[in-house]
């Protein structure tokens, strides 16, 4: 280093790093703030404004302990009004360069979330949530790759590496046993990268959780071949990567034969199947008047188990007026009723008699251990996907229930926890139908039966508030409603600060995820899935080929 | 001391008058200059500096009304360097002590008939490592101080290695001291272009 350059660094000239900003970087000084509403931070003159993202992490060494936080405002500042009355010339660069990062700076908002180090609990248990604030002057710098690895995690047997955070290199890990322990929800608008977020956490789970998947698949999407956004190439799914423990069922064997999909189990669904809550819940979709969900319960009562079928059978005839008069059941009603039940019986995998019970196999599988995704194949209206996904999951749970009650006696061990997948979860969980709906139930109860919900929705402000405040973790792609926004942030702290951060979000390929699973709010960007690469990266720790190769050696040695 | 160019003739706590050893030969509005008080050195920029009768009571009179030019002047009346003399007053700005150099006022002032030596350039570029020394200047009360601090800044920007960066830095330093007074800050840094 030459004499003046030295001189230079002594008195702070030196010029903006043109590189951009480096890992480690010193950016500036707190000089306030609260717990509440974060710190200001007055950056440096030698740190461009221009240099800082919104979502950054940063740390802050406090006096007894260093806090982690994240940039969630950037501003421009001067300390004398008149400097922003009468600017200087834009010719005269010398008094700008003089004015910059003194009397006219950059500063940063920055919401310190948890605490590095200091207290006993912090050293055994990692970083902790923040309860003060650092004091004035302590130093702001970018935040190393060590103090991201110190609270992101490293990938290991329970952690799951699921993306990138922003602009960083780190590895964002989750703890996917403790994920799952809750129901979890995956939001954002149509097209932002939900699907593929989803399928690149059902994989950690079946990886990484001792959780079973089953999935509600509306749109042939995660058992075989999906398409990437703009359709324009095909994308591998969960069968195709991970055979040993994936199995794919089908509502519509034709489709997933066209589809060369190699099904595991074809699902029929028998009338007597069919409950009157599944069709209360089908009320709106079926165009159903309140009578008509009345005498649904009505007919079950007086006509049993065969109600649905013996119901479409009535025909026009004396008898069955006197028998509907004995219900006092409206004949306009019962014809909406039977409109109803016509459009359910047309349904190609609704038989009258189902010869293999559905759901005991799904349960068969699932206690093997297996993922089960179900194909719904054409059938992607609303009705269909409500009517199936609502009557196995209730039987399923209700095994679960069973089950689950029986540990308890001690007699068994309990059932492996089983995560439910479904989409357009607003239909299910709405305010309107949530209390009526099994998904409902197994969202507020939770974990009592090793039941669990992922949900995936691009409207979370139609669910139900409850609901929604019962998610352990939510993961949301970019928002632009603000009734939406609003919804998947309820409740959590500096809220409107996660605001500012899930507004700029860019539109595909990124997503913020805060909760139950990680320390902090996390903007990130998601593994690659969609090459050769990619999906050799999440195989890696599979050890189907190793099983393979070794019993291949086992028969010939 | 061969660079010797005056003597001090009055000596206070923040300021001190010398008389030049020649006629006109003022060091520049600005410039750094120091007077020996052993063991200290004292350091100060020139401010005000006029040029006058030795007899407070004779003031001179015009003579060049036949002559040609101003040296012509002088050449008919060789008393005349005898009979006027130069002088010019110093802000001091701190003092050296052995190697230490501190950028405030010094525990004693100049002594009289002390010598008044210009500073080297390794002397400025050793002194204006730090702008502490801005403060002094902007107390003086002698002359309008943006005019002294801009001369001089610009006075040692001449021997620094890039002079436009120290212009900067030193502009940042003003900054902070004139926050507040935006357009006296505009003044100062308005003289400062090179």
């Amino acid at each position: 280093m030459t004499e003046g350059k030295k001189r230079d660094q002594t008195l702070g000239l030196v010029a903006n790093n043109e590189k951009g900003l480096q890992v480690d970087q010193a950016l500036g000084l707190v000089v306030s703030g609260s717990v509440e509403k974060g710190t200001e931070v007055r950056l440096d003159s030698q740190a461009s404004v221009e240099d800082m993202v919104v979502g950054r992490y940063v740390t802050i060494a406090g006096k007894k302990r260093r806090f982690f936080g994240m940039i969630t405002d950037i501003s421009l500042g001067v300390t004398d009004p008149e400097i922003a009355v009468s600017p200087p010339d834009t010719a005269d660069t010398f008094t700008a360069a003089v004015l910059e990062g003194t009397a006219t700076y950059g500063a940063l908002h920055v919401l310190p979330m948890l605490t590095l180090g200091g207290e006993a609990t912090a050293i055994t248990e990692g970083p902790q949530p923040v309860k003060t604030v650092p004091s004035h002057f302590s130093r702001v710098n970018l935040a190393s790759e060590s103090d991201m690895e110190l609270v992101f995690g490293k990938e290991d047997e329970s952690r799951f590496y699921i993306g990138n955070p922003l602009d960083m290199e780190t590895h964002l890990c989750l703890d996917l046993e403790t994920l799952v322990k809750r129901s979890n929800g995956i939001f954002g608008k149509s097209g932002t990268g939900k699907t593929f977020l989803t399928r690149i956490l059902l994989i950690g789970m079946l990886q990484k959780s001792r959780a079973v998947n089953l999935i509600f698949d509306m749109h042939n999407e995660y058992g075989w071949m999906g398409t990437s956004e703009g359709g324009q190439r095909q994308v591998k799914a969960l069968k195709q990567l991970f055979p040993e423990s994936v199995a794919v069922f089908t509502l519509d064997e034709e489709n997933s034969r066209r589809r060369g999909v190699s099904t595991d189990f074809v699902v029929k669904i028998g009338f007597e199947e069919i409950d009157p809550e599944d069709i209360s819940l089908l009320r709106q979709t079926l165009n159903l008047t309140e009578a008509a969900v009345e005498a649904v319960y009505q007919l079950r009562r007086k006509l049993g188990r065969d109600w649905m079928q013996k119901a479409i059978d009535l025909n026009d005839s004396d008898e069955t007026r006197a028998l509907l008069a004995e219900m006092s059941i409206h004949e306009s009603t019962f014809q909406n009723l039977k409109r109803g039940l016509a459009t359910i019986r047309r349904l190609p995998f609704i038989v009258s008699r189902s010869p293999v019970d559905a759901v005991k196999q799904i349960m068969e599988y699932l206690d093997r251990g297996m993922n089960v995704v179900l194909e719904f194949g054409r059938f992607r209206d609303i009705a269909a996907y409500m009517l199936v996904a609502n009557m196995l999951a209730r039987r399923i749970y209700n095994r679960y229930q069973e089950k689950m009650e029986a540990s308890m006696g001690g007699t068994v061990a309990p059932p492996t926890p089983l995560v439910i997948t479904i989409e357009e979860a607003h239909k299910f969980l709405n305010t309107e139908i949530a209390s009526q709906t099994i998904f409902g139930t197994i969202a507020r109860e939770m974990r009592k039966y090793n039941v669990t919900l992922l949900v995936i929705d691009q409207r979370p402000s139609a669910i139900d508030e409850e609901i929604m405040s019962q998610m352990g973790t939510k993961i949301t792609c970019l928002l632009d409603n603000e009734r939406d926004i609003d919804a998947v942030l309820a409740g959590v702290s500096g809220k409107n600060e996660l605001k500012t951060v899930l507004a700029r979000l860019a539109p595909k390929q990124q997503a913020l995820i805060f909760g139950h699973a990680v320390p902090m709010p996390v903007p990130f960007r998601p593994r690659d899935w969609g090459t050769a690469e990619s999906y050799k990266e999440f195989t890696r720790g599979n050890n189907y080929a190793q099983k393979a190769e070794k019993d291949i050696k086992d028969l010939f040695d | 001391m061969e660079n010797k160019i005056a003597e001090v003739i009055a000596a206070g706590s923040a300021e001190f008058t010398a008389e030049c050893y020649e006629l006109y030969n003022i060091p520049p509005l600005g410039s750094l200059v120091k007077t020996i008080n052993e063991p200290v050195e004292i350091i100060g920029v020139v401010g005000q500096s006029m040029t006058s009768g030795f007899e407070p009571g004779r003031r001179p009179i015009a003579r060049g009304k036949d002559e040609a030019s101003e040296a012509a002047v002088y050449q008919t009346n060789p008393q005349l360097t005898k009979l006027l003399r130069s002088e010019f007053q110093v802000v001091v700005i701190g003092h050296k002590n052995g190697a230490n150099l501190f950028q405030y006022l010094p525990p004693k002032p100049a002594h009289i008939h002390g010598f008044v030596l210009p500073c080297s350039s390794d002397e400025i570029q050793t002194f204006s490592r730090s702008f502490d020394f801005l403060n002094l200047l902007m107390h003086n009360e002698q002359i309008p101080p943006e005019e002294l601090i801009a001369a001089a800044l610009r006075e040692m920007s001449r021997v620094q290695p890039d002079p436009s960066a120290f212009l900067i830095a030193a502009g940042k330093k003003l900054t902070g001291l004139m926050s507040g007074d935006y357009q006296k800050l505009k003044a100062v840094l308005g003289r400062l272009t090179l």
